[in-house]
């Protein structure tokens, strides 16, 4: 049984669907990119696994950690598993601290929670902490304000508060997306080292799939709201089998020989991302795909075969596989 | 050596706020001066009235040393400021600052009484209003503060006054008995407060809640329940000291417009306060008295706002070292 198993999530508001039927699974220490362009409902799907979503959206569907539904579960219980047993990391780091608290308290306080630590151990727990996300003079740290910090800093205290209680998993919301692009592998490697050492599960959410690739073990891509691909990093990045995958891996290997000759336009997907619910009907790519068939129009069933997935009517493959409908 | 530097460093900020304080004080005395003099009637004409003969009103204007230039007479008042004596009323002959002192203890605690309405009333309505936002009774909250808002202080008074006391002879209409029985005090202070307070906790409410509804919404307060804090300890430890931020000033800018406030309702429930010194004072061109009083309540919106800087900075540290 995987440790973290998501059911067929669907986030609404009134009557937009905004996350769509998500499936996807994280075993214990397994590493799980989610990645898909700017509005395909990737920090839903995480704020939604947290139980975080903001006022006037909705849930169904089941997200079961150990087997133990936590949509369904009361608010109660899932105070009890957020911080101890999933911890998260959001994107912008400054809005994510409070201003007006230092940052022993804000790193010392998941413990204080859920293992009931006293101020004053909280801190010293804080001090550890600190140094372990590689702050060279903590005890100094723990004293100060987050405005106080660099954007890199504000980004390890928070990976440092992720960590304090040994989470099973940890949701990291793009965490490296709002920082300077000198710090962003800094902390990557960080997360990627402090997982390793902890054998905590990591679901990470990012734009980058060149990113993804080198920290994870598998890969979902999302799009308008579903997943529309899974399988292993080797088998996506190596043999994307969904046309919306392929192009969001030629953009990324785009960015990266750009990044060296500099003055080359970047190709990028065609079109842009609709905003929710405009979304054509049936696949939600279809208006920016050059695959198209007449099938499209209906919503692509996803397929299973081994440990891919695919939701697509006409895969970007040449010797069509034998897939067999999802149970 | 090094820790009185730190010292005067930690001072300079309030050093350049008096300083501040002081030239508004300045230009607030000129204004009122300016003011005051250019309104037509003379006080010694009004003060015998329309019979006198002009030899008795010269007489009465030399006496009160009024032909004496103006820039002189503004001198005499502002040094006499300067030393703590407000000077002595045309008609009364009495001490300005004694009256004014007697006229304080009616509109001090009434201004206080006001503002612990306020609060009391706008602080748990503006909450409730957040947390139960979307929701009905978070709506008929936010009507309720609406027609709270919409009723000007006198009007509130006068419906208090109709309903409480002449229907139901709960409170006196009007008057005050002094502090020598302070629960007759208190009990005639209750209605004149009420009518204030309970159009600035209206007021105060509205910002109450949407000050904590940014809190709510905010991306700390998420984070703080990432790490397993239920809705209400997340606001708790982490939005409230935000929240009131910007509050501070909400509450400062309140407590002036009490104090103005005051004046008005003075007059609706005859208390012997500032607002009826005042009213007093203007009908017999007690000049002088008049000028005081104007410079007693630009100094304490003065304070008021000095008050509310510094706790700005208590508040929030990313203003410390900020001038
Ligand atoms: N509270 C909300 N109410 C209504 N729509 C929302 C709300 N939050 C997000 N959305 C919409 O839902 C869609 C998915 O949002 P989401 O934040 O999950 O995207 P994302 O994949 O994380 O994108 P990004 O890369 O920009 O972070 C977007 O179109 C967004 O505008
Ligand atoms: S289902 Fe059709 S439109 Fe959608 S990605 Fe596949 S081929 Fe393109
Ligand atoms: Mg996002």
């Amino acid at each position: 049984m995987p440790l973290l198993r998501v059911r067929d999530l669907s986030v609404t508001s009134g009557s937009l669907t905004l996350v769509n039927g998500v499936n996807l699974e994280v075993n214990a220490g397994e590493r799980v990119g989610l990645i898909g362009e700017s509005g395909s409902g990737k920090s839903l799907t995480a704020l939604a696994i947290a139980g975080l979503l903001g006022e006037g959206l909705r849930a169904s569907g089941e997200v079961s950690l150990d087997g133990e539904d936590l949509v369904a579960a009361t608010e109660r219980r899932r105070c009890e598993v957020r911080g101890s047993r999933i911890a998260m990391v959001f994107q912008e780091p400054m809005s994510a601290l409070n201003p007006t608290r230092r940052i022993g308290d804000q790193v010392g306080e998941t413990l204080r929670i859920h293992q009931g630590l006293s101020r004053r151990s909280a801190e010293k727990a804080a001090v550890d902490l600190l140094r372990r996300v590689e702050f060279a003079d903590p005890e100094r740290y723990v004293r100060m304000y987050p405005h106080e910090l660099s954007g890199g800093q504000r980004q390890r205290v928070m990976i440092a508060s992720a960590i304090s209680c040994d989470p099973e998993v940890i949701l990291a919301d793009e965490p490296t997306t709002a920082l300077d692009v000198t710090v962003q592998r800094r902390v990557l490697d960080l997360l990627d080292r402090l997982v390793d050492e902890s054998g905590c599960a990591l679901l990470l959410i990012a734009h980058d799939l060149a990113v993804v690739s080198e920290v994870c073990d598998r890969v979902v891509t999302m799009y308008g709201g579903r997943v529309v691909e899974s399988g292993s990093v080797a088998q996506i990045i190596d043999d994307p089998h969904h046309p919306y995958t392929k192009a969001l891996l030629a953009t990324s290997k785009a960015l990266s020989v750009a990044e060296t000759s500099l003055g080359t336009s970047l190709p990028s997907i065609p079109g842009t991302v609709p905003n929710a619910g405009q979304f054509p009907r049936g696949c939600p790519f279809r208006d920016r795909c050059d695959r198209r068939v007449e099938a499209c129009v209906e919503v692509p069933p996803t397929l299973v075969r081994d440990t891919r997935t695919l939701a697509c009517w006409n895969p970007v493959v040449d010797d069509e596989p034998v897939l067999e409908e999802a149970p | 050596m090094d820790a009185a530097v730190r010292l005067g460093r930690a001072l300079m900020p309030l050093l350049r706020r008096v300083g501040t304080i002081a030239v508004a004080l300045w230009g607030a005395s000129v204004l009122v001066f300016v003011v005051l003099n250019v309104l037509p009637g003379s006080p010694a004409q009004v003060i015998l009235g329309t019979q006198a003969t002009p030899q008795a009103v010269r007489q009465l204007t030399i006496q009160l040393g009024l032909n004496k230039p103006l820039l002189r007479q503004y001198l005499d008042w502002v040094g006499g400021l300067l030393h703590g004596s407000l000077g002595v009323s045309y008609i009364s002959h009495l001490s300005i600052g004694a009256q004014i002192a007697q006229a304080l203890s009616v509109t001090g605690p009434l201004v206080l009484f006001a503002l612990i309405i306020g609060l009391v009333i706008g602080l748990p309505l503006g909450f409730l209003g957040a947390l139960r936002n979307g929701r009905v009774s978070g709506s008929l909250i936010g009507s309720l503060s609406q027609i709270g808002m919409a009723v000007p202080t006198v009007v509130a008074g006068l419906l208090l006054v109709i309903i409480l006391t002449v229907k139901l002879h709960v409170f006196p209409t009007s008057g005050f008995p002094g502090w020598s029985d302070p629960l007759q005090a208190l009990r005639a202070l209750v209605l004149p407060a009420f009518s204030l307070g309970l159009v600035e906790g209206a007021i105060l409410s509205r910002y109450v809640r949407a000050s904590v509804l940014e809190q709510l919404r905010s991306d700390y307060l998420r984070t703080a329940r990432s790490k397993g804090l239920r809705v209400g300890q997340a606001l708790r430890r982490h939005g409230i000291r935000n929240a009131a931020i910007p509050l501070v000033t909400v509450v400062g800018l309140e407590l002036a417009s009490l104090i103005v406030g005051a004046i008005v309702v003075e007059n609706v429930f005859a208390l012997p306060g500032l607002g009826l010194l005042l009213l007093d004072s203007v009908n017999n061109r007690d000049l002088i008295t008049v000028q005081d009083i104007a410079m007693l309540v630009a100094s304490a919106v003065l304070v008021i706002n000095l008050v509310v800087d510094l706790s700005y900075r208590l508040l929030d540290p990313r203003l410390k070292g900020l001038s």
